[in-house]
This record gives C-alpha cells, sequence and structure tokens, in this order.
C-alpha cells in the first residue's frame, strides 16, 4: 500500500496521507483532465468531419495547457446578487465529491486510497454529494437558468442513483462483496473471468449470469452516464436553453473547477463500471510481468490497463454525446422510472434466484 | 401492452446503435476543414477583390471615377505643357495629362467592377487579393499616382505658367483690331500643344 509505504519512509503518518491524497489529484485527475479535454475535442471534431484544435502544438496537443493559461488570468467575476458564502464553496464542493470517490478506486493492486470495505456503496454515497453542491452553484448565482438547471440536476441524479444502486447489488449478490478491490481480484486472470462474462469460475450459474450481466452492464454506464450530466442526459446543463445550466454565472478558475470535477467524475464513473463488469485494472489476457518473472511490472501494466479501460468508456461517453440529442426532462423520467429501474429489478430478481439455485 | 414495451426497449437500444454506427463512420472520413492561413481555396474565375491601377497606361480620363457608384477613386489631373514627356499607354498612344492624384478609398470600394468597363485602357483592374484589413481606417486610402508631391507642384506651376501666356496672348489678341478671329487659331493650337 502506498500510504504504509509513504508513512514508513517519512515517518509521520500526517504528511503521508496528505501526499497520498494528493497523489491520484496530480498524478492522474490532472493530467487526464488534460487530455480528456482535448480528447473530447478531437472526437467531437472528426465526428462532424472538422479537425477540431490544429493550431497549438502539432495536432493541438497543447491546447488544453493553453486554455488553462487562460483560465488562470481570467478575472473571476461575481455579481451583486449572489449568495457570495454559497456561491464561492459550489465549485469546490462539486470538486471534492468527485475526487472523494477516487479514495476508494483501485488504480491497481497496490494503489488504492483506502482499502474500504464497502468501497462501492461508500462512491455511489458520494457521488451524490454533487447534488448538494449543483443546487447550491444554482440557488446562489440568483439566475433563472442557473436554478433551473440546478433543480433539473437534483431530479435526475437522485432518480438515476437507484437503477446504479440496484445493478450494484445485483452484483453483491453474485460476488459476495462490496470492496471493490476484492471484486477486481476477484475478476482476475483472462477477460473471461470478468463479470460481464459471468465471473470467475466455470459453472452452469456463469454461462446463465452472462445475458443478465449485460443487462446489468448496460443499465449501470446509462444510468452512470446520467449521474455525471453528459449528453444525451445533460439537462442541467443544456447549453441550447439553459446558457450553461448550473455555471452560467461562474467564470475563470471556478469555472475551470466545475470543469475538471466534470471530467474527474467521467472518469470516476467509467472507472466503476470496468472495476464492476470488466475486470478493473486487471489485464485481459494475463501479465507480461508474471510471464517473465519480474514481478515489479505488475502494477504498472495494471495502470496500463485501467487507464486504458477508463479511457475506452470516457471515449464511449464522448461518442454518445456526439451520436444522441439531448433527452427532454419528461424523457429522461421515462427512461429512468418506466424502462431502466423495472429492467434493473427485474434483472436483481433473476441474477438472485440463479445465485441461489 | 407488454410487447410494445419490449419493443420500445429493443428500437430504443437499436436506434442507438445505429447512430453511433453512423457517427464512428464519420470519426474516419476525412474531414472538410480548410486550414485558411495555411491552405487556401482557390478564388473563382473573375473573381472581384482589391483593385489595382497601372499608372503606366493610365491616361487621367476620370471615366472610372465617374463609373464608381460610391464615389471611392478620386483622380486629379494637370494638362501638360507643350515639351513635357508624359509618355505613352501600351497600346502606343501619347498622353496629354498629368495625373496628379488617383486615390481609391477601399473602406468605401464595394468590389462592384463598374469602374473596370469603361476604362480606355484597361488600366484598372481587379486583383485576386483579398486579405488586406487594416487597423486603421486611413490605411485603406490607397495612393496609385506615381508624381512626388514636389513633381506635381512642378506641372502645376508650369501649366499656371502656360495659362498665364495664353491669357496674355488673349489679352494682346482682344487689344488688336481682329477680335473675332482670334480665338479659333488658339483651339488647334492648344490641342496640338497637348497631343
Amino acid at each position: 500500500m502506498i500510504f504504509d509505504w509513504l508513512s514508513s519512509l517519512i515517518g509521520n503518518e500526517i504528511i503521508a496521507g496528505i501526499i497520498c491524497a494528493c497523489l491520484p489529484l496530480f498524478l492522474f485527475i490532472l493530467p487526464f483532465a488534460l487530455v480528456a479535454v482535448l480528447m473530447e475535442r478531437k472526437v467531437s471534431a472528426h465526428m462532424q468531419d472538422r479537425l477540431g484544435p490544429m493550431r497549438t502544438g502539432y495536432h493541438g496537443i497543447i491546447q488544453t495547457i493553453a486554455d488553462i493559461l487562460k483560465l488562470f488570468q481570467k478575472e473571476d467575476i461575481m455579481s451583486n446578487e449572489v449568495d457570495k458564502p454559497l456561491f464561492n464553496i459550489a465549485p469546490v464542493l462539486t470538486f471534492i465529491g468527485s475526487y472523494a470517490a477516487f479514495a476508494a478506486i483501485p488504480f491497481t493492486s497496490n494503489f488504492i486510497g483506502t482499502k474500504l470495505d464497502l468501497g462501492i456503496v461508500y462512491i455511489l454515497g458520494v457521488s451524490s454529494f454533487g447534488v448538494v453542491s449543483i443546487l447550491m452553484a444554482g440557488w446562489s448565482s440568483n439566475n433563472k437558468y442557473s436554478l433551473l438547471g440546478a433543480m433539473r440536476s437534483a431530479a435526475q441524479l437522485v432518480s438515476y442513483e437507484i437503477p446504479t444502486f440496484l445493478v450494484v447489488v445485483t452484483l453483491i449478490t453474485v460476488t459476495g462483496t462490496t470492496s471493490l478491490l476484492n471484486l477486481s481480484e476477484m475478476q482476475t486472470g483472462h477477460f473471461w473471468n470478468w463479470m460481464i462474462l459471468g465471473g470467475p469460475g466455470l459453472n452452469l450459474t456463469k454461462f446463465l449470469l452472462i445475458p443478465f450481466m449485460i443487462v446489468g452492464a448496460v443499465i449501470v454506464f446509462i444510468s452512470t452516464l446520467a449521474e455525471v450530466n453528459r449528453t444525451p442526459f445533460d439537462v442541467p446543463e443544456a447549453d441550447s436553453e439553459l446558457v450553461a445550466g448550473y455555471y452560467t454565472e461562474y467564470s475563470g478558475m471556478k469555472f475551470a473547477m466545475f470543469f475538471l470535477a466534470e471530467y474527474a467524475n467521467m472518469f470516476a464513473v467509467s472507472a466503476i463500471v470496468s472495476a464492476l463488469f470488466f475486470g478493473g485494472y486487471q489485464s485481459p489476457f494475463g501479465y507480461l510481468g508474471n510471464l517473465l518473472g519480474v514481478s515489479w511490472l505488475v502494477p504498472f501494466e495494471q495502470l496500463f490497463w485501467f487507464t486504458l479501460k477508463g479511457c475506452l468508456f470516457v471515449f464511449v461517453q464522448m461518442w454518445l454525446r456526439w451520436t444522441l440529442p439531448r433527452l427532454r426532462v419528461d424523457q429522461l423520467m421515462t427512461l429512468c422510472w418506466k424502462y431502466l429501474i423495472p429492467f434493473a429489478f427485474a434483472n436483481l430478481l433473476i441474477v438472485g434466484l440463479l445465485v441461489v439455485l | 401492452m407488454i410487447k410494445q414495451y419490449f419493443l420500445n426497449t429493443w428500437s430504443g437500444i437499436w436506434t442507438v446503435l445505429v447512430g453511433m454506427k453512423i457517427t464512428f463512420k464519420h470519426l474516419f472520413t476525412p474531414s472538410v476543414t480548410i486550414q485558411y492561413p495555411d491552405v487556401k481555396v482557390e478564388l473563382p474565375e473573375r473573381s472581384r477583390n482589391r483593385l489595382y491601377v497601372n499608372m503606366d497606361d493610365c491616361i487621367g480620363c476620370d471615366q472610372c471615377a465617374r463609373a464608381c457608384p460610391v464615389s471611392c477613386i478620386e483622380i486629379e489631373t494637370v494638362k501638360s505643357v507643350p515639351g513635357d514627356e508624359v509618355g505613352k499607354t501600351s497600346n502606343g498612344k501619347k498622353k496629354a495629362l498629368w495625373v496628379t492624384k488617383f486615390n481609391i478609398d477601399f473602406a468605401k470600394c464595394c468590389c462592384c467592377q463598374l469602374c473596370v468597363f469603361p476604362c480606355p485602357t484597361e488600366c484598372i483592374k481587379m486583383t485576386s487579393i483579398y486579405e488586406f484589413s487594416e487597423f486603421e481606417r486611413d490605411n485603406l486610402l490607397y495612393n496609385f499616382a506615381t508624381l512626388t508631391p514636389a513633381e506635381v507642384d512642378e506641372k502645376k506651376d508650369s501649366y499656371a505658367k502656360l495659362e498665364a501666356e495664353k491669357a496674355a496672348q488673349k489679352a494682346a489678341a482682344a487689344a488688336e483690331p481682329k477680335p473675332v478671329a482670334a480665338p479659333a487659331p488658339e483651339k488647334p493650337k492648344e490641342e496640338s500643344s497637348n497631343n
């Protein structure tokens, strides 16, 4: 564990804890956000037969850095009528909400913020933290568009947590663990041990589980997509109707905070989907390190696979964004309450029966 | 009812997959973007952009300025005096006027090309230059006249001298007993000197 190693190195648990807490931010979230923003722009551009940023660096690769420099220089505009304390806290709180989720995400078998036994429950808990900050931002902005966005967001996030949790409960009935580390550890070996293909072991139950696991994976992907407010579920920040939704009034670094939180959330959600159904940090083909007998290579391979899977799901999220139009608010609720929840419930019942049998 | 529900679910998933297939295809189609300052679209034939005046051919006839609907061309000329070498146009005709001022204000110019057609020597014409924006509006006033201000003053002086001489002659002629016939020989003389 990184924390134990650091505390033995430094000899002070508090400093080690702080360093440990900053590691995913500086090693992972910031570089990821840099890459993901550029990726989003490039993917969207190429899907529309455009080129995207081309002029800063080779094919615009340092565009995001230029954007961040620009955001640093921006004036922090605050209108007179805003509720100042709430307005200032909201962006930080959003980021805390999405960052807290990273504490329980296993990047490799060695690198995990805390070995929580209730990892997945904890992640779902802190991710609903976002609702509070979004409502806070919307309310304190004193702007009708912000408030509308915030209200929509609250309704959406509260609704879509239900199918997510139902699918997670389904997985808990199959695996009997709520720790993401154990869950990932179970799916070791090859890709046929992944939960999407019925989990480890080779028996009849595994093959019977496969279709229900696929349904579960689709449901959890859709509902987590809705939880991070991405298109087609971006009614809270619908650009074309609500200006920018709950962060209309924000500028400069506070705006960047919301942006960073959004991308951190995208990755967190992708990481959860991959940890639940696609083996988390496990390699689909076994490890080169084990094959060659160099065990120190294994964590790096795991990090590679974890990042790759995460980026793949982030790509699918972007892909969906540039494919689907935005849902109306009533359609959003219809999808959740009339389709996802019944399917998730039926899935839970059937999987439960299969596991008991 | 139940059947419709499952059909809805299926069509929902299926249509999303169809859409994703289309966008995925577009991910690999070559983009249509033209990287403007690096790559430029070839202008169509007869496109109208900035004007250019070939002052070697300009005879100062003022027809372009009169044709201009927005009065963006300003021409001033001075007649040459006998003995002046104004030069020849490219089709071999001798020029008669010093063009002391030929200004085109591209802030006003609407690129209608109406000035191009009346030009007898085809010296005013459209170029393919369209990138000539300026920070100051005054910089859009293009001066095509080739004479320096000193030269312009000199030409004006010499013409004024000629006029004065003529006026003196005229006065002398008027003083003489033949007042009616006097202006008649004057005119051809003036023309010949101009040519």
